[in-house]
């Protein structure tokens, strides 16, 4: 009953944060950077706990302004000087970058490459430490990353139905003219950006604590990155449940691959995303649920033709 | 006077495009821009409308600077603009490029449902039915432009109209239109043109320029007999 439910969490988790992800790459701003973030939010709390020993909760506090920071430090130079399409995707793959080296180079503190574990608040008897973050039971887990997913849901569905959305889409068209008609460009970039790496950061952070442990290559860095950006193309971008296809279909493959290879080649399943990635790109650009409601409305409109024949 | 060019110059690297170019626009004019390809016009109203700043000069719009503002703080100090070349936002609906631009383009903070009724206003005004924006040729497009520029409710209108691509007849339209905008809404246009002949009928006063720099301005009749304005333009088909 474990694993299945450990699988669970993990599809809404990662469905989470894909979501938070498609929120700037559905409107044509594909950042290579979001493992920065969420690599802020993980390491953020553990470190906080860990050689402070403040809670995870007033960590998450410090670990969203900084993100915030760096969402802003990042995002402001860009979207001022209309860095867009691949120089941003270069721009943010060197952030993520960054953050992955800082963490390693810092391992003193950090643990460095090793990763490193949040001090164990559950002694002999408690399954709940509250202010610890920490939850012994997988059904608070899974309530837990299943509420993050529906906010981040109806965050996504609140993005969709704004004029904001519109204006995002016009700028990814036509940037100056989209300015021409009064629309502040940086602003709205920054504004979505800002949302949707603070979002990434609690994915983070629920990530740490849920896993009770953090890894430079597993919150941070170019592979989860890119993963990231597979995990929502593959899904589909376009629709509001795409991410979460997407991160069904990279767990599903994740852990096929290890049951399958064992650790025998370990970079293997970024190798087969990279190449899953252009494959998707060419011929399914809209992603598995993309594609697959597009089938079933084309169907539809034809039974629906013939009905009237 | 509305608009204020004065000694207006843009240098791009040792290239001068815009060279001390200086003239006004009344209040409720059509002032008619022309000049050869490569005269400067595009460029003047790219500084203009926020689009470019400018190297040198100063641009007053109802007697406050706004040279080198970003464009979208003059779109919102009431100076609207098409491009020559239509740039329509093809992802979108064609009530939703317009309504985009009387959401974020008027001052007034329209509320979503108020800023897609205008939308519909505007489509109207230029003959436009909701249709995907693919579909419009060139005349269509053209009318986008116009009724996205009018969403955000300019009190000056600067209509880059190079009428290249239309027919005759789409041309005179064009030019009732603008005409028809200015008599029914008591906007101000500044009209950018190559060709001279359709523009002369509606504009009234002229300013040319020819390698950046104002070689002539006044009522079309005494403009299109001006010398330098004929050697401009000898050899052209620009009186057709």
């Amino acid at each position: 009953m474990n694993y299945p439910l450990h699988l669970a969490i993990l599809v809404l988790l990662w469905g989470y944060i894909y979501t938070s992800w498609s929120l700037m790459g559905r409107l044509g701003m594909v950042s290579f950077g979001h493992g920065a973030f969420m690599g802020i939010g993980a390491y953020a709390v553990v470190m906080l706990w860990n050689h402070f020993g403040l809670s995870p909760w007033i960590g998450a506090l410090v670990a969203l302004a900084a993100t915030a920071v760096v969402a802003v430090l990042i995002g402001y130079p860009c979207f001022r000087f209309r860095i867009v399409g691949h120089y941003f995707a270069l721009v943010t793959l060197a952030l993520s970058e960054v953050v992955r080296l800082l963490i390693t180079a810092l391992r003193d503190q950090t643990g460095g490459s090793l990763g490193a574990t949040p001090k164990g608040a559950l002694t002999e008897g408690t399954t709940v430490a509250i202010g610890a973050m920490q939850f012994e039971s997988k059904l608070v887990w899974l309530g837990i990353v299943a509420a993050a997913w529906l906010a981040g849901l109806w965050v996504w569905r609140a993005v969709d139905r704004s004029m904001g959305r519109l204006a995002l889409q016009a700028i990814s068209e036509e940037e100056e003219a989209a300015a021409s008609i009064g629309i502040h460009v940086t602003k709205a970039k920054l504004r979505i950006t800002i949302v949707s790496a603070l979002m990434t950061c609690v994915g983070g952070i629920l990530y740490a604590q849920y896993q009770l442990y953090v890894n430079p290559d597993t919150v941070s860095g170019i592979a989860i990155s890119l993963q990231m950006v597979f995990g929502v193309i593959a899904g589909g971008m376009f629709v509001m449940l795409g991410p979460t296809v997407g991160a069904a279909f990279t767990l599903l493959l994740a852990e096929g691959l290890r049951l399958a290879f064992g650790n025998r080649y370990p970079a293997l399943d970024i190798t087969i995303y990279g190449a899953m990635l252009v494959l998707f790109i060419i011929h399914m650009p809209n992603g598995i649920l993309g594609a697959a409601l597009e089938r079933f409305r084309r169907r539809r409109e034809r039974s629906l033709l013939k009905a009237a024949a | 006077m509305l608009l204020e060019v004065s000694q207006l110059t843009k240098t791009f690297g040792g290239f001068t495009a815009v060279n001390r170019v200086s003239f006004g626009v009344a209040e409720g004019e059509i002032l008619g821009l022309i000049g050869p390809n490569g005269s400067g016009k595009s460029t003047t109203f790219g500084l203009i409308a926020g689009a470019l700043a400018p190297t040198a000069g100063s641009i007053r719009f109802r007697a406050e600077e706004i040279g080198g503002l970003p464009a979208y703080r003059v779109a919102h100090r009431g100076i609207a603009r098409t491009y020559q070349i239509p740039r329509p936002f093809r992802k979108l609906s064609l009530l939703e490029n317009v309504a985009l631009a009387a959401y974020y383009g008027s001052n007034e903070h329209l509320s979503r449902e108020k800023a897609f009724a205008l939308a519909e206003d505007c489509l109207k005004l230029v003959n436009l039915h909701e249709s995907a924006v693919d579909r419009l040729g060139a005349a269509g497009l053209k009318k986008l432009e116009l009724a996205r520029a009018l969403a955000t409710q300019p009190k000056l209108l600067l209509a880059d109209e190079s009428l290249g691509g239309l027919d005759h007849a789409e041309m005179e339209q064009a030019a009732d239109m603008l005409a028809d905008i200015r008599a029914k809404r008591g906007i101000t246009i500044v009209w950018v043109e190559h060709i001279m002949g359709v523009l002369m009928r509606v504009v009234d006063r002229c300013v040319v320029l020819d390698h950046g720099e104002v070689i002539a301005q006044g009522a079309p009749a005494a403009v299109s007999q001006d010398p330098k304005v004929v050697e401009v333009y000898l050899g052209t088909d620009a009186f057709a």
